[in-house]
């Protein structure tokens, strides 16, 4: 282990800032980037969902 | 038979093109006044100390002539394509990329040169001695043709499209950082007291990549903007 | 006969089902390459002698970097077999890529930064790496902005296609001149990529990383081209029965 406890951790040495601040945007991009997709998806589906309905509706 | 009358066609574009820039006089003015004014600015916004102006010409000379190049990339193609002129240059027996080849070479001629030669009175402008003066001129011979041919390609690809000037300077510029750097490069060893043969090389190695690979390019994006 | 079944998966309609089965697969793949990856960089490699802990940040600005690089090859490839051999999915595939291959460009620019501002004083640094990136990241946003602005949408694919070509046959030449630009302009140079000497636990870290992160690519642009599918093939019996499906 390299880290005597959870304050060391969080502390990275001093460069709290740089380290934190590096993974936590690499981790928040990839959080909106999948929300994103997901959103995206989910508009491709509606987009398409009227003439499905409707395609029901007249069968 | 077929080689003559490649070469003819050939000829006969660069010459017609020619031509339509002579009468529209303000082409080759256009891109020559923007490089002018250009270079006029940096010193009135920097200051006049002769140092800093010898240090900063080769970047700023290289950037200004390179912006000029790129504006004027737009009327490259634009007006045989609006007349439907570019469609029939397509289908004629000529390979699209030779045509395209002279149309990039009456393109440097109406707008690069008149820059390769403006240069010596900007540098003079900027106190650069005669030496790295020759070195600039001759670093804008090689690198405007090479602006012209990859231009061509980004001209091309945006032919008609919506946001096409701004789109084609995001497309083009990137692919302008390799000429710039060993231009201003070349310029900048000689102010330095080096030889610039390497940089002059190295741009020379990117006309002859960029004559033999951009119409190529450029010709398959004029067909897909045909279509 | 294998001939056939490849060729059958390049139809929309049965690869969308199967890019549907993958992507869960290489989520997760990613998800726990990611906590191993996490849990060796941060609690098994050691502490850097000249860097302290800032040096951590290698274990997402690596392999950010390789996969932006990577990323726009592969969406090169994709791009180039749909203009060559006109199937739509191809260039769909590399649309699929090229957003999240600006986000790992944007990352390795951020992260960069971050390192360059402990180790060696200032955000940015003009070294040849991270110039590099930044105009690789001026190449995907082009290539984006180029397909946004065709309304034909097969225009736009050979269009973009034709440029990612260019643009993938031009990065080492531009990358050859910037690292060139650097070298001429010595004073300013200081190499953002002198990682430190890599114990062997570092270098695991970043390998396990970066497979982190080239198994999110993956799930992430099976994903997205799947969306392209439905956003592109709204009108098709295929589509219609599969928005009846999952709106259920």
């Amino acid at each position: 282990m390299n880290w005597g406890s959870a304050a060391e951790f969080f502390a990275m040495g001093g460069y709290a800032f740089y380290v934190w601040g590096s993974f936590a945007v690499t981790a928040l991009a990839m959080a909106v980037e999948v929300a994103l997709l997901r959103a995206r998806h989910r508009r491709a589906l509606e987009a398409i969902a009227p003439e499905a309905i409707a395609d029901e509706a007249a069968a | 038979m077929n080689r003559p009358s490649v070469a003819a066609a050939f000829a006969g574009l660069v010459h017609r093109d020619l031509l339509l820039a002579a009468r529209r006089k303000s082409e080759p003015l256009f891109a020559l006044g923007f490089f002018v004014i250009v270079a006029s600015l940096f010193p009135l916004g920097l200051g006049p100390e002769p140092e800093l102006l010898r240090r900063i010409a080769p970047g700023v000379l290289w950037v200004a002539a390179l912006l000029a190049a790129m504006l004027s990339l737009g009327r490259l193609f634009a007006a045989d394509y609006e007349d439907g002129t570019l469609e029939a240059i397509a289908v004629a027996p000529v390979p699209l990329a030779v045509a395209v080849l002279a149309k990039v070479a009456a393109h440097w001629l109406v707008t690069g040169v008149p820059l390769v030669l403006a240069s010596p009175v900007l540098a003079l402008q900027y106190g650069l001695p005669a030496e790295a003066i020759a070195v600039l001129a001759a670093s804008l011979l090689l690198g405007t043709p090479v602006l012209s041919f990859v231009g061509a390609i980004g001209a091309a690809l945006t032919l008609g499209v919506r946001g096409g000037g701004v789109l084609l300077a995001l497309l083009v510029l990137p692919l302008y950082v390799p000429p710039l750097v060993f231009g201003a490069g070349a310029v900048d060893a000689r102010l330095a007291g080096l030889p610039a043969g390497a940089n002059l090389s190295l741009l020379g190695a990117c006309l002859a990549l960029a004559a033999g690979l951009a119409p190529v390019a450029a010709a398959a994006a004029v067909r897909i903007a045909l279509e | 006969m294998r001939r056939l079944r490849w060729f059958r998966y390049a139809s929309p309609q049965t690869f969308y089902p199967l890019a549907g089965r993958l992507v869960p697969v290489f989520a997760v793949l990613a998800a726990v390459s990611g906590a191993i990856g996490l849990y060796l960089g941060f609690f098994v490699a050691p502490t850097d002698a000249q860097q302290g802990e800032a040096y951590r940040i290698i274990f997402v600005h690596v392999p950010a970097s390789w996969m932006s690089m990577v990323l726009s090859r592969v969406m090169a490839f994709w791009a180039g077999v749909g203009l060559v051999f006109n199937t739509r999915l191809s260039s769909m595939m590399a649309h699929a890529l090229a957003p999240t291959g600006a986000m790992f460009t944007f990352l390795s620019l951020w992260t960069g930064a971050l390192w360059g501002r402990p180790t060696w004083g200032t955000y940015w640094v003009w070294d040849a790496r991270l110039t590099s990136e930044l105009i690789l990241f001026f190449l995907y946003i082009g290539y984006m902005a180029l397909a946004a602005a065709i309304d034909d949408p097969r225009r736009g694919d050979r269009a973009s296609a034709v440029l990612a070509l260019v643009g993938v046959v031009n990065v080492p030449i531009i990358y050859f001149s910037v690292q060139w630009w650097n070298t001429l302009h010595q004073g300013a140079s200081v190499s953002l990529t002198r990682a430190p000497t890599m114990a062997a636990t570092m270098l695991a870290g970043m390998l396990v990383m970066t497979f982190a992160f080239w198994m999110y690519s993956i799930a992430v642009a099976l994903s997205r081209v799947r969306a392209i599918l439905l956003e592109r093939e709204a009108h098709t019996d295929w589509a219609r029965a599969v928005a009846r499906a999952e709106a259920a």
